[in-house]
């Protein structure tokens, strides 16, 4: 079933202060209107860099420039007045000198003596008044380090961070039955975030002793959790508050303990507010990035197309500390073989530490990389066997009663069948593929093709995750009569602010407009957990439906009347009450973290995606035409916001697949800036339509399964395969860059393309970022317009052209 | 967050009083601002120690046609070029580059006087006026002298003009029946630095066929926007067919010489810049 | 220096040094918090204001050129408490998600409507080739500026 008629509340305005310029507009609108939108709108929002607070200084970091090294000093300038400037440095954490997250190997700072593991590496901090104070005191601080052998290829690092393995069968047996095997080798390399808010960071003293931050941030708990720890504070003197946030997409998963830390130990010393504002250098320099992977498929099919065995292999860069990877690569492994059932497979995952800045969380989470790879080793098999894409996938999509390779019976919602004929049918995709096989043979200079990928998405945290989270969400009956939701799941833009109230008010059948929103301030609202995974609507949401109904039992059994007509009355009359709801468990969902077996999700969401392009066969120039995503999100709660999401991942994916690169010199990333790392424009997105399919789950009393990610899962592989139906070549390696089409075309064996040695690949891609004058056929020559900064050198203005 | 910088700025608003700072050195010429102020961040190359806002000086602003000449005066920023008539009616292609330019932002304030004296090898309006044979007027207050574009760009960031002099106009001779095509290869649709940018001006000999007056000049693949002379003498008196596009393709690869960076490779920069040719010659045959 | 600039129909005098970038006189020096800063170099245009009507990058004029002109930001927009058409048109059609493009956003869509432009597809995507933004693929936004301009084109 498509799109939804689902209303699950009546029409609304916006609560907000500013009302739409006329009140046809909102009786226009089904769904209510985002809650926040107004306040966005007008430009009241306060986004951290926004707050003033009176007598606040202005913070900064001091970062390696080494990629691996030992610190030895760090030296101060002698002729510098330092009386202005507040400098802390890794002897004064009074806490555990760890941010605290999965493993408790990243310091908060260097520690003289200690290891520079990666470039940007926090090593000591600053504040002063003013900002230009702050500036010369930067460039007056010098490290003194001891280079150490550095690590720049994770398929030649031997430090592991986390391993899984996953099997079901005897692949080897299938593959040695299978009548055809396919291999394949993919790459995806790092991609930022870039949401369009930096970082930044406040941190208050407190009365108590403690420290109040103020912050972008997704997961204030996780700040709340690492302040206590590398501070030494109780619960109560650590409070987290959230700002408005610019966009998070993962990226202020983890990375904003650090800031919030750095923030917290200079205002702590300092005793006065301190600002840590990141500008957009800093930010790309400095925060994580989405793993880069390293994917290899054998697989085994007979003649006849029936899939007999896979056989994979997934090896991600973690970086230089392990922040979420271990979870980044249990995700990405689950994941690998993708929506298909198959008897026999085995999956290895392994991560490997770099001394590169370490990957973090990113919309996916893993599976994006895996999922890339898995979708072209099917198309390719499709190819070979010389069968449609998209009949292939018909045959091979999982259907419910399926088992997938952790032993997890499929028992519902399984909507991969549906989700594949939306898209297909939607985008016209037989017929138009049909349509330019026959006009193929026509000379040209451009042309068009159009591709199709599948892909499935594990809805809330893996396996006993929620279990271990024991989330807690809380509503509230004011003893004015109020309703209150209290959680610290984030607004980011997803639109947490507009569904929770919209859930809580249709479940207590009031208005959506009586039902408020607490901050996502720590002192004020419970550990619903992080707004990550997908798991606020899904997860969160259904606790609060709990506490709503039990909410609405207690004043209707007090009153013997409705709830809607009773519990301002009830309020006046008993006070205000408020239910703390905690995370019950899926019914009859096990899974052994040991062995890796069982039901790794509650349940999945599915997403397919038909894109078009056309390519510029003289330049490689990609052009993506349309994107048609079709995604199940088990239950739509409001179909402007779902679509807002599908569209802005099918974006991030299509950035992905095209354009978004990150080079690396000597464990620096070169695409540190806005005007290097290039994200889609307006003019450079597709059409996308969005497709919202609902196969509900039964764990969820409103069936919702998520739908933050789903989309960043399938639209690469689909833009990669329309660009073979285009040109006739595969690219293994994302970005597809002009320039690797091109030296496909060209059949050439571009550095990054498939085709050399799987050991030496990553050898190649260093050798290409280093600076390139050995590369030159004439390297006495100046000849670079652009030339690349070797990574001590920030000089050189070659980076404008207007 | 603000500029690690905020240099002493001045805003004459009248040439003579411009170019008496000018000869007390050290200012830095602002007009829209689009590469000037990236530089005050501190992040990239050295703040100027003094400013020079050149807004004021109306005399450099006006696109006109005078006699044998387009003037355009070097204020005229790229949405002014977009809009204006008289670059549609005499040189469109110039158009068509100032709309490759940023985006709309960038259009309103950066100024074709600034591109020019920017000397930014990936400048995508000076091969243009490299195939236009177009002059540079510069002026001091010792004179004013008349610059060929063709010795203008001298070096990578280096140009022909001296510390003390503006880039006041640029003068465009206008040429009956010559064609210009340009073509930009960016790194996306907009704001978008070239990868390899190229304009090819002719003047089509109408009994033969034949082309005269060619000139070839290209962005991004040398240290300063270039002329490219040798393919130039091959298309010299040809006639825009395969074998012509063949020839001169050879030629352009073996006297251009980009290299990798951040943005492309230099394999991909050279396929593309003789690819790009190859069409334009096509195209041209096939009218 | 002193400068005088009309910001939003108020005269205002700022006394800042030239070089100082629009956008830190209207969001430290007058508190119009609105404008918002994503790159510092021209390349996001979220702090896109209008300079005399035309959209600029506030990041990338220094003050001493906005003497005796006029700025509108975001907070100019709406009026009595009421957003004006754009504004609405984005709140309908879920044109701004996380919001901090937004500001520069309805900037950019403000010039493309007031130029007169027929609000096509095709011309809304170049008019706003400057504003990145990062929530929303563009689909809604185009949408709102769509709506908007259709809206004054054909009132009621």
């Amino acid at each position: 079933m498509k799109r939804a008629s689902t209303r699950i509340a009546p029409p609304s305005r916006p609560a907000e202060r500013v009302a739409p310029a006329a009140p046809a507009l909102a009786a226009r609108t089904a769904f209510p209107l985002r809650r926040e939108g107004p306040a966005k709108l007008t430009g009241e929002a306060r986004y951290a860099d926004d707050l003033v607070f009176a007598g606040a200084w202005y913070g900064a970091t001091i970062r390696s420039d080494d990629p691996h090294a030992t610190l030895i000093a760090i030296d101060r300038d002698p002729d510098f007045d330092w009386s202005r400037v507040l400098i802390v440095t890794a002897d004064e954490i009074p806490g555990e000198n760890v941010v605290s997250l999965i493993s408790d190997d990243q310091p908060v700072l260097v520690p003289v003596g200690g290891e520079i593991r990666h470039h940007a590496e926090p090593v000591a901090l600053l504040a002063a008044a003013d900002r230009s104070t702050l500036h010369a005191a930067k460039r007056r601080i010098q490290l003194r380090t001891e280079r150490l052998p550095a690590v720049f290829d994770p398929l030649a690092s031997t430090q592991q961070i986390a391993h899984f393995a996953i099997r079901r069968g005897d692949a080897e047996k299938g593959l040695a039955d299978a009548e055809l095997i396919v291999e394949g080798e993919y790459r995806v390399g790092h991609q930022e975030q870039l949401y369009i808010e930096n970082q930044a960071m406040i941190a208050l003293p407190r009365d108590d002793g403690g420290i109040t931050v103020h912050g972008s941030l997704q997961c204030p708990y996780y700040i709340h959790k690492a302040m206590k720890r590398a501070l030494n504070l109780t619960d109560a003197q650590a409070v987290v508050i959230q700002s408005e946030t610019g966009g998070g997409f993962g990226g202020k998963e983890e990375y904003p303990s650090m800031i919030a830390l750095h923030a917290a130990l200079l205002a702590r010393k300092l005793g006065k507010p301190v600002r840590m504002i990141y500008d957009r250098h800093e930010d790309i320099s400095a925060t994580t990035k989405r793993h880069p992977a390293i994917v290899r498929h054998r697989t085994g099919v007979t003649r006849d197309g029936e899939l007999v065995a896979q056989e994979i292999e997934v090896v991600m860069d973690g970086g230089a500390y392990a922040t979420l990877t271990p979870v980044v690569l249990s995700r990405g492994t689950i994941h690998a073989g993708g929506p298909y059932r198959c008897e026999n497979v085995t999956i290895t995952g392994r991560a490997m530490a770099t001394n590169t800045p370490p990957n973090g969380a990113f919309r996916g989470f893993g599976a994006p990389q895996t999922e890339f790879a898995a979708e072209m080793q099917v198309n390719r098999i499709a190819e070979a066997l010389d069968v449609s894409p998209l009949e292939l996938r018909r045959r091979w999509a999982y259907r419910e009663g399926d088992v997938t390779p952790t032993g997890q019976v499929l028992r519902e919602s399984v909507a991969a069948l549906e989700v594949l004929e939306a898209a297909a049918e939607t985008a016209g995709f037989s017929r138009k593929r049909t349509d330019r096989r026959r006009a193929s043979t026509s000379g040209g200079t451009r042309a068009s093709g159009i591709g199709l990928a599948l892909a499935w998405h594990g809805a809330g945290f893996t396996g006993a995750g929620e279990t271990h989270l024991a989330s807690v969400a809380s509503i509230e009956l004011t003893d004015v009569g109020a309703i209150r939701v209290l959680t610290a799941s984030t607004e980011m833009g997803q639109g947490t602010k507009t569904i929770f109230p919209q859930l809580v008010a249709a479940e207590l059948g009031i208005g959506i407009d009586e039902v408020e929103m607490a901050p996502q301030d720590t002192s004020l609202v419970p550990d619903s957990g992080p707004t990550v995974a997908s798991r606020t609507a899904m997860v969160v949401g259904r606790i609060l439906i709990g506490a709503a109904r039990k909410l609405r039992a207690r004043v209707e059994e007090s009153s013997g009347q409705p709830f809607p007509r009773s519990y301002r009355d009830f309020a006046k009359r008993n006070g205000g009450i408020r239910i703390d709801e905690r995370f019950e468990p899926y019914p009859g969902i096990t899974f052994d973290e040991e062995r890796y077996v069982g039901d790794a999700y509650p349940c999945y969401g599915w997403a397919a995606a038909v894109a078009e392009v056309e390519v510029d066969l003289d330049t490689g120039e990609v052009a993506v035409e349309s994107v048609v995503s079709a995604d199940d999100v088990g239950r739509v709660i409001h179909p402007v916001l779902a679509e807002g999401q599908v569209e802005g991942g099918t974006l991030q994916a299509v950035g992905y697949a095209t354009m978004e690169e990150i080079k690396l010199a000597d464990g620096r990333y070169l695409n540190d800036r806005l005007a290097t790392y290039l994200i889609p424009t307006a003019l450079d997105a597709p059409r996308i339509t969005s497709i919202l399919v609902e196969k509900p789950f039964s764990g969820s009393p409103h069936g919702a399964k998520g739908v933050g990610e789903l989309p960043m899962d399938v639209a690469a592989p689909a833009v990669v395969a329309a660009i073979h139906d285009a040109v006739g070549v595969w690219i293994h390696e994302l970005p597809a860059t002009p320039e690797r089409i091109l030296a496909a075309l060209s059949g050439a064996s571009a550095p990054d393309t498939p085709g050399s040695e799987p050991g030496t690949r990553s050898g190649a891609r260093a050798n290409r970022a280093a600076p390139a004058r050995g590369v030159d056929p004439r390297p006495e020559a100046p000849s670079d317009p652009l030339p690349l900064r070797a990574p001590q050198d920030k000089g050189g203005d070659w980076e404008r052209d207007r | 967050m603000p500029n690690a910088v905020e240099p002493p700025v001045a805003s004459p608003s009248s040439l003579q009083d411009a170019y008496a700072l000018l000869a007390k050195g050290g200012y830095r010429p602002i007009a829209g601002g689009t590469d000037l102020m990236v530089q005050l961040t501190g992040e990239i190359g050295e703040p100027p120690e003094r400013v020079l806002d050149i807004s004021r000086l109306d005399r450099l602003r006006g696109i006109e046609r005078n006699a044998g000449w387009l003037v355009i005066g070097a204020l005229t920023t790229y949405t002014e070029l977009r809009r204006s008539p008289l670059i549609a009616e005499l040189l469109p292609a110039l158009a068509e580059a100032a709309a490759t330019i940023g985006a709309a932002q960038i259009q309103q304030r950066g100024t074709l006087g600034g591109n020019i004296a920017n000397a930014s090898p990936a400048g995508d309006t000076l091969p243009i006026l490299l195939a236009t044979d177009a002059r540079i007027v510069v002026g001091s207050g010792r004179q004013e002298r008349t610059i060929p574009a063709t010795e203008f760009w001298i070096g990578y960031r280096t140009t022909a003009r001296a510390d003390d002099e503006l880039v006041l106009r640029v003068e465009v001779p206008l040429v009956s029946d010559r064609r210009v095509r340009f073509r930009k290869i960016g790194t996306r649709r907009a704001q978008a630095i070239s990868k390899v940018v190229m304009a090819l001006s002719w003047s089509a000999d109408g009994r033969a066929g034949a082309w005269r007056n060619v000139r070839l000049a290209l962005g991004s693949v040398a240290e300063r926007p270039i002329r490219a002379w040798e393919t130039e003498a091959i298309l010299e008196g040809a006639r825009p067919d395969e074998e012509t596009a063949e020839r001169a393709v050879a030629a352009l690869a073996a006297e251009i010489h980009p290299i990798d960076d951040v943005r492309s490779t230099a394999e991909y920069r050279r396929a593309v810049a003789t690819r790009v040719l190859h069409r334009l010659i096509r195209e041209e045959g096939s009218r | 220096m002193s400068y005088r600039l009309q910001v939003n129909g108020e005269p205002v005098e700022v006394d800042a040094p030239g070089m100082r970038r629009l956008l830190d006189v209207l969001r430290e020096e007058l508190g119009l918090t609105g404008t918002k800063e994503g790159c510092g170099e021209g390349e996001c245009g979220a702090c896109s204001v209008l300079l005399d009507g035309a959209v600029v990058d506030a990041c990338l004029v220094p003050i001493c050129q906005v003497d005796g002109r006029a700025v509108t930001t975001v907070e100019g927009l709406a009026r009595e408490g009421v957003l004006n058409a754009l504004q609405a048109a984005f709140l309908e059609t879920g044109g701004a998600q996380c919001g901090i493009c937004t500001p520069g956003m309805l900037m950019a869509g403000e010039a493309f409507i007031a130029s007169g432009a027929a609000p096509e597809e095709d011309a809304i995507r170049e008019a706003i080739a400057g504003n990145l933004c990062r929530c929303t693929g563009y689909t809604k936004i185009i949408d709102a500026i769509a709506l908007a301009a259709e809206r004054r084109r054909v009132p009621g």
